[in-house]
């Protein structure tokens, strides 16, 4: 992977943020982690109830994978599906928080306004994601 | 899907059949398109979990994004359940409900 120094920390940044936010899985930024599986509530609050520890320590595990492997030069194939996992929970996050939009243009990004930062770390995510997708392209 | 055979003892009428009817019909997994995760993800998920070919699940994945939403298994209420738990944990937006 050979990550720069960067792009480690940034990661680490946002590990950190993301494991601090799985403590309370009701927080509404992480409502595109946990969403409902049924329109009926009652039915919903025993879905919950059922796989939500399941879904936390399953994305836990998977930002403890990247931890681990953040300075490493190669995935194997388990490892590599942990961080396409970690990659899309931050990403899903982030892009609730920053309200993304399918049509984000890239090119008009101003690094001097806060939103331009910030949709510089999600496309920088997403291109990251992009590249480990490709990688584990079964042909 | 049920075929219903009528019973032989004519002289019972009480609809029972209907509320097994009910029952047996087989709920879909449903996905619904959402503006953050990428296609390459999805199409790549739809193949990891349920097994589709490349083909099949760029299909599904073009649907779910131009139409808003594809239906991706169906089958009883737990397996539906596993598979709404599985593209969860995957972070897909996934529902399920009755056919």
């Amino acid at each position: 992977m050979n990550l720069e120094v960067h792009e480690r920390l940034l990661l680490g940044e946002l590990l950190d943020e993301l494991e601090g936010l799985l403590d309370d899985p009701d927080d509404p930024e992480l409502r595109r982690l946990f969403p409902p599986a049924y329109s009926d509530r009652a039915d919903d609050e025993q879905y919950r109830s059922l796989v939500r520890d399941q879904l936390v320590s399953g994305r836990s595990k998977a930002l403890a994978t990247v931890r681990e492997t953040l300075a490493g030069e190669t995935l194997d194939l388990e490892q590599a599906d942990q961080w396409l996992r970690a990659l899309n929970d931050m990403r899903l996050v982030l892009g609730t928080r920053w309200d993304v939009t399918e049509q984000l243009d890239y090119g008009k990004l101003d690094l001097n306004e806060s939103r331009g930062r910030e949709l510089a770390v999600y496309g920088y995510l997403s291109w990251l994601q992009e590249q480990l997708v490709e990688a584990l392209q079964p042909s | 899907m049920s075929t219903i055979v009528a019973p032989a003892e004519v002289e019972i009428r009480e609809p029972v059949v209907h509320e097994e009817v009910e029952y047996d019909r087989p709920w879909v997994v449903i996905v619904w398109n959402d503006p953050i995760n990428l296609m390459s993800y999805v199409t790549l998920v739809f193949q990891k979990l349920f097994g589709f070919s490349l083909q099949k699940a760029t299909r599904l994945m073009l649907q779910v994004h131009n139409d808003g939403k594809a239906v991706v298994s169906s089958g009883n209420r737990e397996k539906s359940e596993l598979d709404v738990a599985r593209l969860h944990a995957h972070g897909l937006w996934a529902t399920m409900q009755q056919d």
